[in-house]
């Protein structure tokens, strides 16, 4: 029993970071309609910055945090000006490919820059345990700090989107370009700012997760990227609450899995699930099938 | 569009073949005698000769190909410093797949390279040595340590343990040092270095009654989670966990261990070398643990120093036993081409069989052992030395 709970917890805790992750994927695709495949790797930017400050330069874990989301913000608007901007007009097909070319450039960049050698990143979260059931169930403060945070940020991003002006904005957007920019919503300011929120979120998740797994080398955020692409697709591709129970879901199945079916086969696991959630409902688990209005 | 599309196809169509020109003639002109530079050449009389190198430069395994070709070079530097026979690396990357690496290989081919110091991984390796067994090239390979590489090819050499190899010793010596009773082995069942350690580690376990209580996996050698497989270790009672994997994920391990409060001594064998250099690691976190390794940055006779200040001074980082391994083949090389004349113009068949009987004679001390000799498939024989981890760095055991 304690050992299932402990599975659990490991599950939930590996499913928040999927989730975040999930949360700046699903926004983007929400909102600009398309895959951001750079995503992952804008995580591992967010780490690397992370891991400079503190490594470095020895700044305190708050600084470093700070300093990771305001680079990766910049490097997120500046991805969206300089790659995805000028093919708004063309296929998503020609956008597609171009987040994946973006994907491999920032994982050759950050070899350039750091090496590929890999760092152990300094964890941003006290080591240590909370110990409950008479020492035999161990959590850990990485654990409960990441699983609070992707429920902080899930909170007050559909906060953002359902209430705040720029939110309206972006669901506007969503819904029809054409017709928001008639009704003087600017399209470009509003895409730059979803790129800009989901980038922050990247450098949080890049933080959190390699806080939890400390290994951070360039290709760290491509298998995590998928991932949470799976999660956010599972979830409902789009929906800010699919995203979070789609990672969270993930992460479980993943860790469960390994721990009772076969630890060779936890990958194969999770996309099998993915599978046979798409068969029974094609729009993800929280997505809602939108019909065109001709 | 349909135009501007043909137009574009056939622009690139003809600066392919300016590219292929270019390609196919750079060689000429740099062996040309050029009438302004005729000292230089007559300083040189064997010419340039053209060594290969192929590994992953970029990707998951970046590491591990820089190094080799990060040795391969400094070895060339002091050889061509010395006069006399001078030596070019040709280097490509293939990201550790086998596909890019046999095109690689016929890129370095192109380029006029007469042996190939490569490549750097085993899946990588076994495909271009499938090619180069064909063509009649020799490959001598610094790290890839399979057995698939060298099986049924009589010109391709290793300079590393293989790996059934170090399975075994690793059994053999965790039984007689005495430093686990209850055993967990964790392996990357997706790797073909982790898996035939493992098997020739078990089949060892087995008979020499070496108790393994716990066999877990994993797939991915970046940033997986590790909390299932320790726990399972903890469970099963294990003291000592056996870690045939590269240390990049030994590093995942050591540091969940740790924080989710388990206290295990951990074994690892060659890949597990590097990880003390790992930037931010908490060496503490590897204190007590053993490894096997033919080759340790922290000793003092003369050649390892002097290759690892070297090393650092050149790269940045502490050399691994990828780069010491890679030294050594270079060197064995060189020594084959004062033994056996070669010079910029010895065809790479030519050199192929003149090495292949040559190597079975031959007996090197270098880097990563000393009195290495060689089996007529290709495999070495150097001993594996066991060190324990104290106080930050490699200690002998006992």
């Amino acid at each position: 029993m304690t050992m299932f709970l402990s599975n659990l917890i490991s599950g939930i805790s590996l499913g928040s970071v999927y989730a975040i992750i999930a949360l700046g994927y699903t926004m983007v695709y929400g909102i600009a309609k398309m895959l951001n495949f750079a995503h992952g790797d804008v995580i591992m930017v967010g780490a690397y910055i992370c891991f400079c400050c503190l490594y470095n330069l020895g700044l305190p874990p708050v600084v470093g945090v700070l300093a990771s989301m305001a680079v990766c913000t910049l490097l997120g608007i500046l991805i969206e000006r300089l790659a995805y901007k000028p093919l708004r007009q063309a296929t998503s097909l020609a956008v597609l490919i171009t987040a994946i070319g973006m994907s491999y450039f920032l994982q050759n960049l950050a070899q350039m820059i750091w090496g590929a050698n890999p760092k152990s990143f300094q964890t941003v979260i006290p080591a240590g345990n909370l110990t409950l059931m008479g020492g035999e169930l161990k959590i850990s403060y990485v654990s409960m700090v990441t699983i609070a945070a992707s429920v902080v940020v899930m909170v007050a991003l559909s906060l953002f989107v359902g209430r705040s002006k720029m939110g309206r904005a972006m669901r506007c957007v969503s819904e029809d370009k054409g017709a928001a920019q008639l009704m003087g919503v600017n399209v470009d300011l509003t895409i730059s700012v979803t790129f800009a929120i989901g980038s922050a979120l990247a450098a949080i998740a890049g933080v959190l997760m390699c806080s939890a797994y400390p290994t951070l080398k360039p290709t760290t955020g491509a298998m995590p990227g998928i991932k949470a692409f799976t999660a956010a697709v599972f979830g409902g591709i789009g929906s800010i609450p699919g995203a979070m129970l789609g990672g969270i879901l993930l992460g479980v199945i993943e860790i469960l899995g390994r721990a009772y079916v076969s630890s060779e086969l936890g990958d194969a696991f999770v996309f099998a699930v993915l599978i046979l959630v798409l068969l029974i409902k094609p729009t993800g688990l929280l997505g809602k099938k939108i019909h065109e209005k001709v | 569009m349909k135009k501007v599309f043909a137009l574009v196809m056939a622009a690139v169509m003809v600066l392919g073949m300016f590219a292929g020109c270019a390609a196919t003639d750079a060689p000429k002109t740099t062996e040309a005698p050029k009438d302004d530079a005729p000292a230089t050449e007559a300083a040189a009389p064997a010419g340039t000769i053209k060594v290969g190198a192929i590994g992953p430069l970029t990707g998951d395994y970046a590491i591990y190909g820089s190094a080799v070709a990060n040795g391969i070079q400094i070895a060339i530097d002091e050889i061509n410093a010395k006069g006399g026979l001078q030596f070019e690396l040709l280097n490509e990357d293939d990201q550790g797949d086998p596909t890019m690496a046999v095109n690689a290989y016929n890129v370095e081919m192109e380029k006029g390279m007469q042996v190939l110091l490569g490549t750097t991984t085993s899946g990588a390796c076994a495909a271009v040595a499938d090619v180069a067994n064909e063509e009649r090239v020799f490959v001598l390979t610094p790290s890839a340590s399979n057995p698939v590489v060298n099986e049924g090819k009589d010109n391709v050499y290793q300079v590393c343990f293989t790996d059934p190899n170090q399975g075994a010793s690793s059994a053999q010596t965790i039984k007689s040092l005495g430093v686990g009773e209850k055993i967990a082995v964790i392996w990357n069942n997706a790797q073909d270095y982790s898996t035939s350690i493992y098997q020739s580690f078990m089949a060892k376990a087995q008979e020499i009654g070496l108790e393994v209580v716990a066999d877990t996996t994993f797939s991915d050698d970046g940033n997986a989670d590790f909390s299932v497989q320790l726990q399972a270790a903890a469970n099963a009672g294990a003291d000592l966990v056996f870690l045939p994997i590269y240390y990049t994920p030994i590093v995942a391990i050591m540091q969940q261990a740790d924080a989710a409060g388990y206290d295990f001594k951990f074994f690892g064998v060659d890949g597990m070398d590097g990880l003390l250099a790992v930037e931010g690691f908490n060496t503490a976190l590897a204190e007590g643990s053993y490894m096997l390794t033919p080759f340790d940055a922290n000793k003092s006779d003369e050649l390892t120093s002097s290759f690892v200040s070297t090393y650092t001074e050149k790269y940045g980082v502490t050399p691994n036993q990828f780069a010491a391994d890679a030294y050594d083949a270079m060197y064995i090389f060189y020594a084959a081409c004062q033994d056996l004349g070669f010079t910029s113009e010895t065809s790479a068949q030519d050199i192929c069989e003149a090495m292949i009987p040559w190597m079975q004679t031959y007996t090197y001390t270098g880097l990563t052992g000393e009195g290495m000799v060689w089996t007529a498939d290709g495999c070495v024989s150097k001993v594996a030395t066991a060190y324990v981890i104290k106080d930050g760095a490699y200690a002998s055991v006992g």
